[in-house]
């Protein structure tokens, strides 16, 4: 079965980009585009639409309803296919052509919201159609969905513990509808209170990295949870970007423009260690991004 | 002459609030040009430290990416459009 394949994703040293670490200092990749769907939004669009159906919220004739910059709605879009349901997204304009000729591929309705408002946009859309018609559409709202986190917090955390036999020190996650970072960082203090988590979010409200959010202008998740982050860092584009392409060149890791800002922050924190095991997760493959020239020159 | 400026809302708290701007200017760089001398703020954002248009930035001449036109020499015409869109993902299609 497609879902069954969800999870168990690979984690792998990263050998190349870390050097001049110290040298009892580790720094592991959990590689999220091994998932059926190519991202780790598989995760949480599994668990969420699991619920629906089991809920009993979804009842014959509705469709599924929510916003997504991309991920998320391919994730939902796959696993709806394969389960005869119907999805109706809300995305902004802006996406990229790949994005979109993915969902249409999996027969899902796409609904383009103004570039200029970005996810908030989509997000702001979504909740309009829900609001105007709630027997036609169940809006799943992967924003406020308990089942988000909760999908990280019952197989990432569990995956990153099992492959580190528990010698994980350090977590580093990018911060987007929030829930890999808060429902991952919950299990890992749930095995060790000691672990280190930290949060990783753009350097400023315009920037280029896709899937993340810069929380102090942006409409906060409900699921966000501040206490759970030991510390913040801010990626900036560029030095993303450059990640991503290092990631590529030297680790033969072709992964997208947020794996980018996971890394360079995840060797950031590594730089300032002696000794430590650290563990970020790359959300999905550079494939996605192929048509952006300004990525891949 | 004059041009209008659409502003994305991750950047409107620099230009207080608005989101539009009129910019007078000959080429598109001449009116980013006035843009960011109105709200010098912005200036950082859209550009890098050496004075180019960040490379995730987009400018569109009414539909047009101004990368495809003639870039910051594109010429401009009394009261053409230009939007700043972040390309998460990609730029209009």
């Amino acid at each position: 079965m497609l879902t069954a394949r969800i999870g168990n994703t690979p984690l792998v040293r990263l050998r190349r980009v870390t050097e001049g670490l110290a040298p009892r200092v580790q720094v592991w990749a959990k590689l999220e585009s091994f998932n059926p769907g190519g991202s780790v939004k598989d995760r949480a669009a599994f668990a969420i639409i699991r619920d629906a159906e089991t809920s009993g919220r979804l009842r014959p004739g509705m469709r599924l309803l929510d916003s997504s910059s991309g991920n998320t709605g391919i994730a939902y879009g796959m696993i709806a296919a394969a389960r005869g349901l119907h999805l109706t997204l809300c995305l902004p304009a802006n996406a990229n052509v790949e994005r979109k000729k993915i969902l249409r591929a999996y027969g899902v309705e796409i609904v383009e919201t103004d570039p200029l408002e970005g996810s908030d946009g989509a997000i702001r859309q979504a909740r309009a159609m829900a609001a105007a018609t709630p027997e036609r559409y169940l809006y799943l709202d992967q924003y406020s969905n308990p089942c988000n986190w909760m999908a990280h917090l019952h197989s990432t955390a569990p995956e990153i513990w099992r492959d580190t036999q528990g010698a994980v020190t350090h977590w580093v996650a990018g911060l987007g509808t929030t829930g890999t970072f808060v429902g991952t960082t919950r299990g890992l203090k749930g095995y060790n209170p000691d672990i280190h988590c930290v949060a990783v979010q753009p350097d400023a409200p315009f920037h280029g990295l896709e899937g993340l959010k810069f929380l102090e202008t942006s409409i906060i998740p409900p699921i966000w949870d501040p206490s759970v982050a030991d510390a913040h860092m801010a990626a900036p584009t560029e030095a993303s970007i450059t990640m991503m392409r290092r990631l590529a060149r030297e680790e033969g890791l072709l992964a997208g423009v947020s794996s980018g800002a996971a890394v360079w922050a995840a060797l950031k924190l590594a730089a300032g260690l002696e000794q430590g095991v650290v563990v970020t997760l790359l959300p999905d493959s550079g494939e996605r991004y192929l048509s952006e020239s300004h990525l891949w020159p | 002459m004059s041009v209008t400026f659409r502003i994305p809302t991750a950047l409107r708290p620099y230009t207080e609030g608005l989101a539009t701007v009129q910019v007078d200017g000959e080429t598109a760089g001449a009116a980013l040009t006035s843009l960011t001398a109105a709200y010098p703020t912005l200036a950082r954002h859209l550009r890098t430290e050496t004075g180019e248009l960040r490379s995730f930035v987009n400018v569109y001449l009414n539909d047009e990416d101004i990368r495809a036109l003639g870039r910051e020499s594109t010429p401009l015409r009394q009261g053409d459009t230009l939007t700043i869109v972040p390309s998460i993902a990609g730029g209009a299609s």
